[in-house]
C-alpha cells in the first residue's frame, strides 16, 4: 500500500508523511515509546514508584487485560467484536471455583469452564457466521445469556461453597525469583501463538482478508462461515483463560468479576492499532495497548480520585483513536 | 456491519417498493403488537392477581427503558450507534435528583428539568462533535464517552440519593383516572409524539434515514451528511435525558452507576423493534413494543416461579433467535 507513496517522496523522510507512515505500518514503535514516557511521567510524578515491585504489579493486571484485549483484536480484525467475554470469562473463574469442593476438584472445574466457554464461542460463531447476525447483536444477546445461566448455577451451588483453588492464586498473583510475575507462563505463550497464528498461517491470513473485503473473501473460496466459526471458538477460549486469571489474581470468583474489564479491553485494542473496521491491527500492539492502559489506569488511580479516573481515561482513549484515524486516513 | 449489506444493495426505488417497504416494516410492528397483546392475555393466566391495576407499575417499571431504546433508535436509524446512552441516563438523572433535594420547591423543580434536558442536549453534542470531528468509529467514541460521563455522575453523586419533586413523580406512577390507562404509558406516547412524530416528517428526519441508508448517496444528493449525524446525536441525548428524568421519577433518587443492561437491551429492543443495525431502517415504536415485550417475558417467569434469572437467558435468546429467523427468511428470499 505504502511502497507507492514511500518512491514518490523519496527523500522525504522528516516530512510527516513519512511519519504518519511510519505510524501506520509500525504502531509497535510509537505505541512503545508512548510507554515509555508514561512510566517516565509516573516516576517523575512519584518518585520511587516504579519498581521491580510495581512492574510485577503492572504485568500481572495487564496480562489479564492482554488476553481478554486478544478476543477483541482477532474478532475485530474480521469486522466484528465479541461483547461477550467479560461474561464468560467471570463465568470460567466462577464455574471452577465451585468445583473445588466437588469430586473431581479445581481441575474438572477447568475442564467444565473451558468447554462451557467453547460451546458459547461456538453458538455465538454459528449465529455470526452462518446466520450473519451482526456480531455486536450476537455477543450482547450470547453475555446476557451466560450471565444468566451464571446466576441460576451461582444459586444451585452456593450451598457446596466455592473458594479460588490455590493453584489458579499461584499462577495469578505468584512470582518466580521475586521478580517475574507467573502469569507470564500464560500470557507468552498465548501471545507467541496468536502472534505466530495471524502473521505466519494461512488462517491469519483469511481473517485480515475476511474483515478487508468480505466479498473478495468469498470470492477467492474463503469459506467465511468456517472460519468464523473456530474463530469465536478461540475467543470463548481465550476469555475462559483470562477469567481464571482474573480469579486467580484477585483471589475471588463472582459471575460478573471480569465485566470492568469489558470496554478497556476494546480500549486496548482499539489503542494498540486495530481497527474495529476489519483488516489491520495486529496482537503484539495490543499487548502494548494493555500495558497503557493498565500503567495509566494505575497512575490515574493514585493521583486522582476515581471518577476523575474515569473522566481521563475515557478522554485518552478518544484522543488515542482519534490520532490513529487522523494518521490511517491521511494518505 | 456486512451481515445487512444485502438489504442496503437491494433496489428500493420506485412508488410500488416503497409501499410494500413500508407495509412490510409496518408488519413487524403489528406483529410484535399482537405478540404482545398475547403476552398480556398470557400473563393474566399465569398471574390471576396480574390486574388492570397492575398495568400502571409494569408501564412505570418500563418507562426509562422504553425512552432508552427511543434514544437508541434515533442513532441508529441515522448509522451510528451510541454506547453510552446508559451512563448519560445515570449522569442526567443524578443532577436532578441532587439539584431537586438541595432546592427543593415545585417551581424550582421545572427549572431543573429543563436545566437538565439542556444537559442531555450538550451529552449528545460532545457526542456527536466527537463522532463527526474525528472519523473515530461511533463505537469507540461512545465506548469512552461512556467512561466519562460515569464518571461526572459519580462527581455529582458519590452514592445513590437525592430526591425527585412530587410532582414529577405523579407524572409516572399510578394511572390515569381509568386503570387502562397508566400515566407512565400516556407520557411515553406524549413524548414520543411531540418528539418523533414531527421529526420523522420532516427534512431532517428524511436526513436521518438517507444518511442511515446510504451516506454517499445521501451526499451526492445534498443532505448535509455530517451535520445530520451530529444532530442524531442531539436528539439521542436530549431522549436519554428525558430517559434519566424518568428513572429519577420512578425511582425518586439517582443512581451514579450506569445500569450495565441498559445498553444491551436498548440496542436488542431496536433490533427487535424492526430497526436495522445496518441503518436507514425502522422507526420508534417498534422498539417500544419490543422493549415492553422484553419486561412482560421476565416478569412472566417471574410469575410462574422459574428462577429470574432465566428470564436474561430467555431475552438473549429471544434475541438472538429472532434476528436468526430474519436473516434465515432473507436467505431464502435472496436465493429465490
Amino acid at each position: 500500500m505504502t511502497a507507492t507513496t514511500d518512491t514518490v517522496n523519496d527523500r522525504a523522510w522528516l516530512r510527516p508523511a513519512a511519519w504518519r507512515n511510519l505510524l501506520r505500518d509500525y504502531p509497535l514503535i510509537p505505541l512503545t515509546i508512548l510507554l515509555v514516557l508514561l512510566v517516565i511521567t509516573v516516576e517523575l510524578a512519584r518518585p520511587g514508584t516504579v519498581s521491580a515491585n510495581w512492574a510485577a504489579f503492572t504485568v500481572r493486571q495487564a496480562a489479564v487485560l492482554a488476553i481478554l484485549a486478544a478476543c477483541q483484536t482477532l474478532t475485530m480484525l474480521t469486522g466484528g467484536i465479541d461483547l461477550s467475554v467479560a461474561y464468560v470469562a467471570s463465568m470460567a473463574g466462577f464455574v471452577t471455583a465451585t468445583f473445588v469442593h466437588q469430586p473431581g476438584g479445581w481441575a474438572f472445574g477447568v475442564v467444565v469452564a473451558l468447554g462451557a466457554s467453547s460451546l458459547a464461542g461456538l453458538v455465538n460463531g454459528i449465529g455470526i457466521g452462518f446466520f450473519r447476525v451482526h456480531p455486536l447483536i450476537m455477543t450482547l444477546g450470547m453475555g446476557l445469556i451466560v450471565l444468566g445461566f451464571s446466576n441460576v448455577w451461582q444459586l444451585q451451588s452456593v450451598q457446596t461453597g466455592s473458594g479460588v483453588p490455590a493453584e489458579l492464586r499461584t499462577l495469578g498473583t505468584g512470582l518466580t525469583a521475586d521478580v517475574i510475575p507467573n502469569d507470564l507462563a500464560v500470557l507468552v505463550p498465548v501471545a507467541v501463538v496468536l502472534i505466530l497464528l495471524l502473521r505466519r498461517t494461512g488462517y491469519g491470513r483469511m481473517l485480515y482478508a475476511i474483515g478487508d473485503n468480505p466479498v473478495a473473501a468469498r470470492l477467492s473460496g474463503v469459506r467465511s462461515w468456517q472460519v468464523l466459526v473456530v474463530l469465536y471458538v478461540i475467543s470463548g477460549l481465550l476469555a475462559a483463560i483470562a477469567g481464571l486469571l482474573q480469579s486467580g489474581l484477585s483471589n475471588t470468583a463472582s459471575v460478573t468479576l471480569v465485566t470492568p474489564y469489558l470496554l478497556p479491553s476494546v480500549a486496548a485494542a482499539v489503542i494498540g492499532g486495530t481497527s474495529i473496521l476489519g483488516g489491520r491491527g495486529g496482537y503484539s500492539g495490543t499487548i502494548v495497548g494493555a500495558l497503557i492502559l493498565t500503567v495509566l489506569a494505575g497512575f490515574l488511580s493514585i493521583i486522582l480520585p476515581e471518577p476523575w479516573r474515569q473522566i481521563v481515561f475515557g478522554s485518552i482513549v478518544v484522543l488515542v483513536a482519534a490520532a490513529y484515524t487522523r494518521v490511517t486516513a491521511a494518505s | 456491519m456486512s451481515a445487512t449489506a444485502a438489504s442496503i444493495d437491494r433496489p428500493r426505488s420506485g412508488a410500488k417498493d416503497t409501499i410494500s417497504t413500508f407495509a412490510r416494516d409496518n408488519a413487524w410492528t403489528l406483529g410484535l403488537i399482537g405478540f404482545l397483546a398475547v403476552l398480556l392475555v398470557y400473563t393474566k393466566f399465569v398471574n390471576p392477581y396480574y390486574s388492570l391495576g397492575s398495568l400502571a407499575s409494569t408501564a412505570t417499571s418500563v418507562l426509562p427503558l422504553a425512552l432508552a431504546a427511543v434514544a437508541q433508535a434515533v442513532v441508529v436509524i441515522s448509522g451510528g450507534i451510541d454506547l453510552s446512552i446508559s451512563s448519560q441516563m445515570a449522569l442526567t438523572s443524578c443532577v436532578a435528583a441532587t439539584m431537586m433535594k438541595d432546592y427543593p420547591g415545585d417551581g424550582t423543580a421545572v427549572v431543573i428539568v429543563i436545566g437538565v434536558l439542556l444537559l442531555g442536549l450538550l451529552l449528545g453534542a460532545v457526542n456527536g462533535a466527537l463522532v463527526v470531528l474525528t472519523k473515530v468509529p461511533d463505537i469507540v467514541v461512545t465506548l469512552a464517552t461512556y467512561f466519562v460521563w460515569a464518571g461526572f455522575a459519580l462527581l455529582v453523586r458519590p452514592a445513590p440519593g437525592g430526591s425527585a419533586a412530587t410532582w414529577l413523580k405523579d407524572l409516572v406512577v399510578g394511572p390515569l383516572g381509568v386503570d387502562l390507562l397508566p400515566k407512565a404509558a400516556v407520557v411515553l406516547v406524549v413524548l414520543v409524539a411531540v418528539i418523533w412524530i414531527p421529526l420523522s416528517r420532516s427534512r431532517l428526519g428524511l436526513s436521518l434515514y438517507a444518511i442511515g441508508s446510504n451516506p454517499l448517496a445521501a451526499f451526492r444528493s445534498g443532505v448535509p451528511v455530517n451535520r445530520t449525524k451530529f444532530l442524531s446525536y442531539v436528539i439521542t441525548g436530549l431522549v436519554a435525558a428525558f430517559a434519566g428524568l424518568s428513572l429519577t421519577a420512578s425511582t425518586g433518587i439517582g443512581s451514579p452507576v450506569p445500569e450495565p443492561t441498559y445498553v444491551l437491551i436498548s440496542i436488542g429492543a431496536v433490533v427487535l423493534g424492526g430497526v436495522s443495525l445496518a441503518g436507514g431502517v425502522g422507526g420508534v415504536f417498534g422498539p417500544v413494543v419490543a422493549v415492553v415485550v422484553l419486561q412482560l417475558i421476565r416478569d412472566d417467569m417471574t410469575f410462574m416461579r422459574v428462577d429470574p434469572n432465566y428470564g436474561l437467558v430467555a431475552q438473549g435468546f429471544i434475541l438472538i433467535g429472532v434476528l436468526m429467523a430474519g436473516s434465515l427468511i432473507q436467505m431464502r428470499r435472496s436465493r429465490a
